[in-house]
């Protein structure tokens, strides 16, 4: 299970295994102050990052970071 | 102080699970752990009523049992119950709370009971009972009788009942306010300096102990991989048709993917601006990024319905239950990994 979300020191608090962020609390998962077609691409990059956060082998909380 | 003792059908002398099924039966006097429970008393209190029940018959007629009790307790005109101790036992722990929230609740009669702590009866009813703590077998029954005669006696001399860590109950999550002498900032400093200084110090707030779950181990290969979808950020199609709470939400739900349109969904989510969502429902639940990838080949594929709840101070016991059951189905899908956006 990959956990997207801004609250990464909550999340490591109660121990979500793989942690990504890049959104924001009311878009998790996106970028709207990019135009659509950008955003749509920033939506597809982070969850590239949350598919190698799910292939990669963890101990303890991880977060997996977005880069802009 | 006129003392009624609540025993199960084992303690009660009636046998054992041969004896589960017996229902609700009153004796003069003390029996088994009520000669203990009279000694630890002495003179300040007689136990005068025994109410003996079958744990298989509390657990399947409450209602009657309950009804029983009362009708027991009223005739023998006591002034405290005690029930107990259930050590680890389960059944017989929520057949002690049934007794003493019955007890309280026809007859306004206090009432204790005991068990260990991590007995089933705690966590479901710790609120509306003084449950005093005990180890997981009856080898501790002598201490935990002497500790539920001191109670008892407490109780019925109607003295008022201190904080759980001072009298001996399991905290039953109840906050009150109290006067100290010295000002949090003067409490806290001096934490400060006992922590820096490596002393022991106490929290006056417990800080909260989440369960430690191992991660899980990596997807072999996403794109052979069927994933799935799971959402505490409230999307759900107009309407609201299985009625999820804006907060502490009480159940989940399972929606089509198609159904995720602006327009045709609406945000439950009490807890985080719903504009951006509400405008594009991608920006929490990414379904077009997600079939993008599955476009491109970057993802096997994806599972043609999400997963929803609300977050929004929803217990972490309720989230947890929830998790456990959405992945019995997410399993039995042949789901391989979960993408869970969160607000």
């Amino acid at each position: 299970m990959a956990l997207l979300t801004a609250m990464t020191p909550v999340a490591q608090r109660v121990g979500a295994s793989r942690i990504v962020t890049g959104g924001r609390i009311p878009h998790p998962a996106s970028d709207p102050t990019r135009p659509p077609d950008a955003e749509r691409a920033f939506r597809r990059n982070l969850l590239r990052v949350a598919l190698r956060a799910l292939q990669t082998p963890v101990t303890e909380p991880t977060v997996f970071a977005v880069n802009a | 102080m006129r003392v009624a003792h609540y025993l199960n059908q084992f303690f009660g002398g009636l046998g054992g699970e041969d004896a589960a099924d017996t229902p609700i039966e009153a004796r003069h006097g003390f029996i088994g752990p009520g000669i203990g429970l009279q000694q630890a008393l002495g003179a300040r209190g007689e136990v005068v009523l025994t109410i003996v029940g079958g744990d298989t018959y509390v657990a399947e007629h409450e209602a009657d049992a309950a009804l029983a009790i009362a009708d027991c307790l009223r005739e023998a005109q006591v002034d405290v119950l005690v029930a107990g101790p259930a050590f680890n036992a389960g059944r017989y722990g929520l057949a002690c709370a049934l007794a003493c929230l019955t007890a309280q609740r026809e007859l306004a009669l206090p009432s204790v009971t005991a068990m260990h702590p991590d007995n089933p009866a705690v966590e479901a009813h710790k609120r509306g009972l003084y449950v005093l703590p005990t180890a997981a077998t009856a080898a501790d029954m002598r201490r935990a009788l002497a500790a539920l005669a001191e109670f008892a006696v407490k109780l019925a001399s109607s003295s008022s009942i201190g904080r759980a860590e001072v009298e001996g109950y399991l905290p039953r999550g109840f906050r009150r306010n109290e006067h100290v002498d010295r000002t949090a900032a003067e409490r806290l400093i001096d934490m400060l300096h006992a922590k820096l200084a490596g002393q022991p110090y106490a929290s006056e707030i417990p800080n909260q102990a989440f369960e430690s779950v191992p991660p899980a181990p990596p997807l072999a290969d996403a794109r052979q991989s069927l994933l799935a979808l799971v959402s505490e950020a409230g999307v759900v199609p107009r309407g609201n048709p299985d009625r999820i709470r804006f907060t502490a939400a009480t159940n989940w739900a399972s929606y089509g993917l198609d159904v995720v349109q602006p327009g045709s969904v609406e945000v439950v989510h009490g807890g985080y601006d719903a504009s951006f969502a509400n405008e594009d429902p991608n920006r929490v639940l990414p379904i077009d990024a997600l079939r993008d990838l599955v476009a491109t080949g970057e993802i096997g594929s994806l599972l043609d319905r999400y997963y929803v709840t609300v977050g929004n101070g929803t217990p972490v016991e309720t989230c947890a239950a929830f998790g456990a059951a959405i992945a019995a189905e997410l399993k039995q899908a042949g789901v391989g990994g979960v993408v869970l956006p969160s607000t």
